[in-house]
């Protein structure tokens, strides 16, 4: 699980239909001391995290898990906006 | 699984309900000499660790899952241990010099 800030939000009509409903973020994966670790990607939300919020979000096939309908194909999620690390 | 150290707690309180009343710390994982190895990121603690302290995180779900006992806890990184002693024999280090 790792850190990221939310650069903005992506917006694609047509996708894989188990994404439908699924609100999706640009998010730039950071460290602890909120220093870019590797390129921007893009990531499912769950707590309703807005452009420029610092986040920190799950990878590979627990994303899928993390959203209420289990097994979309997503491999990134957001998880929780931080108040203070 | 790696070994690595608290720096410190990290709080949400817009978070997954997963997350909800387990706490999240900032890890960051190190080599026998204690030096930093490799990228910082969150781990949920299950063994009431605290900042400092030299931890063994895990970093596969399903793993996770079962200790946990949550089939559908999305967590990816739970510290399942603290660490007393790290005991690399001299010269055994297998990474590049």
């Amino acid at each position: 699980m790792y850190f990221g800030k939310v650069l903005g939000s992506v917006v694609a009509s047509q996708k894989v239909k188990d994404l439908d409903g699924i609100k999706l973020l640009l998010v730039q994966p950071l460290d602890h001391e909120l220093k870019p670790t590797r390129d921007p990607e893009v990531a499912c939300d769950t707590v309703q995290a807005g452009p420029g919020d610092i986040v920190y979000l799950v990878g590979s096939r627990e994303a899928s898990l993390a959203l209420p309908k289990t097994f979309v194909p997503v491999d990134a999620a957001v998880v929780g906006i931080i108040d203070h690390m | 699984m790696r070994v690595c150290k608290v720096l410190g707690p990290v709080v949400a309180s817009a978070k997954h309900p997963a997350f909800v009343g387990k706490k999240t710390l900032t890890v960051q994982p190190i080599d026998a000499q204690g030096r930093a190895a490799g990228e910082s990121f969150i781990a949920m603690d299950n063994v009431q660790a605290g900042v400092g302290d030299v931890v063994l995180v895990m970093n596969e779900g399903s793993g996770i899952r079962q200790i946990l006992e949550e089939p559908a806890s999305p967590c990816r990184a739970l510290i399942v241990g603290i660490v007393d002693m790290v005991d690399e024999a001299a010269g055994a280090s297998t990474r590049a010099a």
